[in-house]
């Protein structure tokens, strides 16, 4: 069983939601990347999401754009960070998932990316410049080699696109809670709860939501209705701060700490009501 | 009266109207890879223009602003001492440098305009390297009412000052773009990210035949009266078709608009020009055909400057319309056929273009299809004299005067 169906099933028993944090890989290197991983599963991660940097990264707001840049000044490649997955993986069996754009991926070769992914020990891909019908290639050769390919939804989507996705999308459905790039926000979005309901009534996938989360108190709003929760610029924007300081790692773990507590605050008040 | 020459029956290698297909492809080439945010946004714009296009209300709109506002048709001049000069072919201009606004980008930016007021928008963005597209998009927004935006590298602001003055003067904000090389590239990126947060008030008027569909495909529909309007005026002139046409190829707009009216006549030979730089061997060029690989920039699957990890290199023109590592998937897929020839040329070249056409026709070309009087300077002398060759001059070259200065040292 691919690892983030077995995470998502045993949340769903325990009435816990999943704290999915992203950081882009190779910054500052990817000797970092690796302690942060395994920082951020110690301190209550579900799922990881991995950013493989990309130099045109047009639904990234600026906090993802200045990492990604930061990334591939240091040379960061996709052949690099699977090598960086091949060294968590001896030492967790934490469910990740790429998030890249799709020239690095095509570039790379799909047969090839899902082969040496897979075999890195990679559970799932987000490629937000890919909508499944233009995603062929990969869903099929995902499919068989157990890779779960994750497509986004969007407030702008119809509802025809809605079952076309959920039915694409294993593993979890992204559903983006705002109109706009990656990059937190003051407030959350309005009638992302509705519209999270609206997904959920018509799928059993998982739904997760991300762009524009960036507090422990939005985490916990979010959690209440959604099945996982994504944070990334307001990760990102932590490792960016601590730069160049001996305890980044720990910092950001605690900010991650701190977004767990909060959903968990949360998740025994719904499994008690 | 003169008999049309055109083929009753065209050649069906070349079937130009069966493409793009419904997906927006053009062979394996085009697309629509965007964030699922845009899709509902790309879709609502394709049915809305393939209304428009059925309407002869709408077309009727359009060619009357083309000809009353935009100066339609625009001339084909016979070119005799720059044919002269080169003793070789008859060359002629097709003067979309005459167009208001200076250059072809006017022709897209008065369809899509009008497309916005249809959609009931309220505001246009735009993305702009040389400046053309984003003078031409201020200058529609201004006739029609409309709020304006206008992505801008700052590379390219400083290069083309003077077209930065023009758009403000418009009433057009100017958006400095600051990241990756500054130049149309990123001004993409920024137009894409302000339309993916924006897209319920905001029709962004991409300027070039690249973007996902239905941009390549409307953008060409509308640029495709630079080759109607050369077809009808070389039958008056010269009462045949012509052997040849040269057009520059940034992102490839004006060239596919010049050349789809030929596309099923393969006696007309086309040939696209790309901008060569500093020369193919330095890496420091924007020639996709001859130096890049397939791949998806700017949500369509083409030929792309790239790395061999994917990333999108940075590019080098002295033109900055012609600085971009992408290029129209329709292109891509006419080359595959081996139905357009592309060739680059270089910055130094194309600067010997700019003089010789300024001397020989008193017409101050933009550095962008100086690249094209470039290569024609190296075709003409293998063609026969009775050979009838036919530039797109896409831009006139006030906008360059600045740069050519200071790179002639004048």
């Amino acid at each position: 069983m691919n690892r983030i169906d077995a995470t998502f099933e045993r949340l769903r028993r325990k009435g816990e939601k999943a704290l999915i944090p992203y950081l882009t890989a190779g910054d500052p290197d990817l000797e970092v990347t690796v302690a942060l991983i395994l920082e951020f599963e110690g301190r209550g991660a579900d799922i990881v999401e991995i950013g493989v940097p990309f130099s045109d990264p047009l639904a990234d707001g600026v906090t993802i754009q200045r990492a990604s840049q930061r990334a591939l000044q240091k040379g960061t490649t996709l052949s690099k960070i699977l090598r960086m997955i091949v060294k968590v993986r001896r030492r967790s069996q934490l469910p990740l998932v790429l998030m890249s754009y799709f020239n690095p991926i095509l570039r790379f070769g799909i047969q090839r990316f899902v082969k040496e992914a897979t075999a890195a020990g990679v559970d799932g891909v987000i490629l937000p410049d890919l909508p499944p019908e233009e995603a062929g290639e990969l869903r099929q050769a995902s499919e068989e080699a157990g890779l779960h390919p994750i497509f986004l939804l969007a407030p702008t989507s119809s509802e025809a696109r809605i079952d076309q996705i959920a039915d694409a999308s294993k593993g979890y459905i992204y559903y983006v809670s705002l109109r706009g790039v990656t990059g937190a926000r003051d407030r959350l979005a309005e009638g992302v709860g509705q519209a999270v309901l609206r997904i959920k009534a018509k799928t059993k996938t998982p739904v997760a939501v991300g762009f524009g989360i960036g507090t422990p108190d939005q985490a916990r709003v979010v959690a209440s209705y959604a099945d996982g929760v994504i944070v990334g610029s307001a990760i990102v924007a932590r490792v960016e701060e601590h730069l160049g300081r001996t305890d980044l790692v720990q910092r950001v773990g605690a900010f991650v700490a701190q977004v767990k507590a909060a959903m968990l605050e949360r998740g025994s008040q719904d499994a008690g009501s | 009266m003169i008999s049309d020459p055109r083929p009753q029956t065209p050649d069906p290698r070349f079937r130009r109207e069966a493409w793009p297909d419904p997906t927006g492809r053009f062979g394996p080439y085009g697309g629509r890879y965007v964030p699922e945010t845009l899709i509902a946004a790309l879709e609502a714009l394709e049915q809305e223009y393939l209304k428009a296009k059925a309407d002869q209300a709408f077309r009727r709109e359009l060619e009357g602003y083309l000809k009353d506002y935009a100066g339609r048709p625009t001339p084909l001049s016979f070119a005799e001492r720059l044919s002269e000069a080169l003793g070789g072919p008859r060359v002629y201009l097709k003067r979309e440098d005459l167009c208001h606004t200076g250059a072809h980008k006017i022709n897209n930016t008065l369809g899509q305009a009008l497309l916005a007021k249809r959609m009931g928008k309220e505001r246009v963005i735009a993305e702009t390297g040389a400046g053309q597209h984003g003078v031409a998009t201020a200058s529609a927004a201004a006739l029609f009412g409309l709020h304006c935006d206008i992505y801008m590298g700052t590379e390219d602001m400083e290069r083309q000052a003077l077209n930065v003055v023009r758009m403000k003067l418009l009433g057009a904000q100017v958006i400095p773009v600051d990241a990756g090389s500054r130049t149309l590239k990123d001004a993409i990126n920024e137009a894409m990210r302000d339309w993916v947060a924006n897209a319920e008030t905001t029709h962004y008027i991409l300027g070039s035949a690249l973007g996902p569909h239905p941009y390549p495909m409307m953008v060409r529909d509308f640029h495709a009266v630079i080759g109607r309007e050369t077809r009808a005026q070389l039958l008056e002139k010269e009462g045949r078709r012509p052997d040849y046409l040269l057009a520059c190829v940034g992102g490839g707009s004006n060239a596919i608009g010049f050349f789809y009216e030929f596309l099923d006549e393969p006696s007309v030979k086309m040939i696209g020009v790309e901008a060569g730089g500093l020369g193919l061997e330095t890496g420091r060029h924007a020639a996709r055909f001859a130096k890049g690989v397939p791949g998806v920039l700017h949500g369509t699957y083409s030929f792309v400057l790239q790395d061999e990890d994917g990333q999108i290199q940075i590019t080098h023109s002295v033109s900055a319309g012609l600085d971009y590592p992408g290029v129209g998937p329709e292109h891509a897929y006419y080359r595959a056929l081996g139905r357009i020839e592309y060739v680059a040329i270089t910055d130094e070249e194309a600067l010997e273009g700019f003089r010789l056409l300024s001397q020989k026709e008193g017409i101050i070309p933009a550095l962008e299809p100086a690249h094209a009087i470039a290569h024609l300077m190296k075709l003409a002398p293998t063609l026969n004299k009775d050979a009838i060759v036919v530039v797109n001059l896409s831009g006139r070259g006030d906008k360059d005067v600045q740069v050519v200065a200071d790179l002639l040292g004048f």
